[in-house]
């Protein structure tokens, strides 16, 4: 299979992996490389179109962002929203220590 | 009493408004056909005691007067949205036993409707999937087989085994690239996608949010009109739904089409397809000629670059949406050494394979450097896909494909190639990308028995042509066939 440009490496998959939180096993680097390559290689494709002055499409409906009221309209449920924690104590989820 | 799962749901609410049975007897023959169709691995979590009693409450309602759209009609729920003290998992280990403390806005109105929930239908994880293989829950088996167990297709894979099996009257489904559509053309059922913005997506579990929207699947045209009438509004919980009057769209079905400008693009004949689905596109053509439509060529000229932009607009917005899934408010959490080790065990064991591909693959091209080469571009090539359409409208009131290139295949075929596996939403993902509805109408069997389907796509906002020209194709194809009940 054609390498897109920039083809991605093994070390990129650890960086991509890093970025999004998740752990990959040193052997898997490699295969998951070629994986990733295959699909981006398929979405090479797109630069084909020809897209010079066009806009980019952000938005699937064609309405302006709504306003609305800066005011309270939900709140005080600390339980419910407490209900599904993994750890909590005492009215508070309870979290890694993040600063040492 | 004759069978009361074989009725439709239309049929189904008339037979309760004549007082010919009651929810709660509709209610237990579900039931009942649920348990039987347990191997089919449709559901991931069944509510039959609460279904009972809110069937008990539907028929003390109807006593006093108070009849809803829905009123004591057994359906399920895609286990994507979520359903209030009852378990909600989007078909992934991530979610643990999250139990929603609220209820999605398209549940809610549904059983402001009198709708009687069975429980929540399997799916592909996070609905990342066209064949219901992903899920943490297992596969999902189609009810249609060939010697072999086949997919139902994704990843409304649940939904539309379900309803296939007449194990429900009608479910709710989701659809980002096809996940309605091209499920119900596997299974013999319809499905819509409605416009973006018809149904709320507040309380559904996020998968690609400019793309993501809720509709039903059903036995008919006419049940997916009814069934839509109750899930679309305008809920201001999500600032994309539309602020717009629901229509009476059971009541676009079965109207005349006598005139009606039918597109046939040319971009849908595609190497590889099967002839059996080109000679039903064709004699779908011919169909709705018969009934008065006009055919009109058409040309869609980026239907091929639709497929990849959506692979780079999808995982781009579900690496942002997922996310959320660190392990610290609600779901599974893996400790690990520290903070982030424990962020790195959750997600890693919380989610399954083609969730992970897809977050990383839209964590680079949103990346540094990467950003306007891939993600800037596919936004571009997705206006492209817009005035594809745009320019189409100007010559057709509607447009007709096949919904699927090929029948249901057997679970495990494709699972190892993802590219291969995506290439099944090639007719169904353009609408998506443009925001447009999209209808898939079981339209004929193939040489093994199994179902095809075909697809109708309206303009923004005109799903009442859509039905229309749906119910046409539906009277004319005369669909009446059933997979043989092998699973009891």
């Amino acid at each position: 299979m054609s390498q897109p440009k920039g083809a991605v490496s093994a070390e990129d998959v650890k960086k991509i992996a890093r970025l999004s939180r998740l752990h990959v096993e040193s052997d898997r680097l490699q295969p998951l490389a070629e994986d990733l390559n295959g699909i981006l290689a398929w979405i090479e494709q797109l630069n084909e179109v020809d897209v010079e002055g066009v806009e980019p499409m952000t938005s699937a409906v064609d309405m302006a962002a709504p306003m609305r009221k800066d005011e309270i309209s939900d709140g005080d449920k600390r339980n419910d929203i407490l209900k599904n924690a993994p750890k909590k104590d005492d009215g508070f989820f309870v979290v890694p220590r993040s600063v040492e | 009493m004759s069978d009361l799962t074989k009725l439709t749901l239309e049929a189904a609410l008339a037979g309760m408004a004549a007082g010919d049975f009651s929810s709660e007897e509709l209610t237990k023959a579900h039931i009942d056909a649920c348990m039987d169709g347990a191997d089919l691995n449709a559901f991931i979590t069944t509510t039959f005691e609460d279904a009972i009693e809110s069937a008990k409450a539907s028929d003390a309602r109807r006593k006093s007067g108070e009849v809803g759209l829905l009123e004591g009609a057994p359906l399920g729920v895609k286990d994507l949205f979520c359903t209030e003290g009852v378990k909600t998992t989007a078909g992934s280990k991530i979610l643990g036993d999250f139990a929603p403390p609220y209820e999605s806005s398209v549940t809610a109105n549904m059983k402001a409707d009198g709708m009687v929930m069975l429980g929540k239908l399997n799916l592909d994880e996070f609905a990342m999937g066209s064949s219901n293989e992903t899920s943490h829950y297992g596969p999902v088996i189609n009810p249609w087989r060939k010697g072999e167990d086949l997919v139902p297709g994704g990843s409304s894979g649940g939904s539309a085994a379900a309803v296939g099996a007449d194990m429900c009257l009608g479910a709710t489904a989701t659809d980002t690239g096809g996940s309605i559509r091209q499920p119900a053309s596997f299974t013999g059922t319809v499905g819509i996608k409605p416009t973006y913005g018809r149904c709320s997506r507040w309380g559904v579990v996020a998968f690609a949010s400019s793309l993501d929207q809720a509709g039903p699947i059903a036995k008919t045209v006419k049940d997916s009109a009814i069934l839509l009438e109750s899930m679309a509004g305008y809920d201001p919980k999500d600032s994309t739904s539309l602020n717009i009057d629901v229509p009476k769209w059971s009541e676009s079905c079965g109207k005349s089409v006598k005139g009606l400008r039918i597109g046939i693009p040319k971009e849908y004949s595609i190497d590889g397809m099967p002839g059996e689905i080109q000679s039903l596109w064709d004699q779908g053509i011919a169909w709705m000629k018969d009934a008065g439509a006009e055919i009109v060529p058409i040309t869609l000229p980026h239907t091929k670059y639709a497929l990849p932009a959506y692979y780079v607009v999808a995982p781009a917005e579900a690496s942002s949406n997922l996310a959320r899934y660190d392990g610290m408010r609600y779901g599974l959490r893996v400790d690990g050494k520290d903070l982030t080790d424990t962020y790195d065990r959750t997600r890693t064991e919380g989610f399954g394979k083609e969730v992970r591909r897809r977050i990383m693959i839209g964590t680079y091209v949103l990346s540094a450097g990467y950003y306007d080469a891939y993600y800037l571009r596919a936004q571009k090539v997705r206006t492209r896909i817009v005035q594809d359409f745009e320019n189409a409208w100007q010559t057709c009131d509607a447009i007709l494909t096949p919904t699927a290139p090929s029948a249901p295949f057997a679970v495990g075929r494709k699972l190892n190639d993802p590219v291969k596996m995506y290439l099944n939403d090639i007719f169904t993902v353009t609408t998506n990308l443009a925001g447009l509805p999209g209808i898939s109408v079981p339209a004929g069997l193939d040489a093994d028995g199994l179902p095809l389907g075909l697809q109708i796509i309206g303009k923004a906002l005109d799903e009442d042509t859509v039905f229309k020209a749906a119910s046409a194709l539906e009277k004319a194809a005369g669909f009446t066939a059933k997979p043989e009940k092998w699973w009891k």
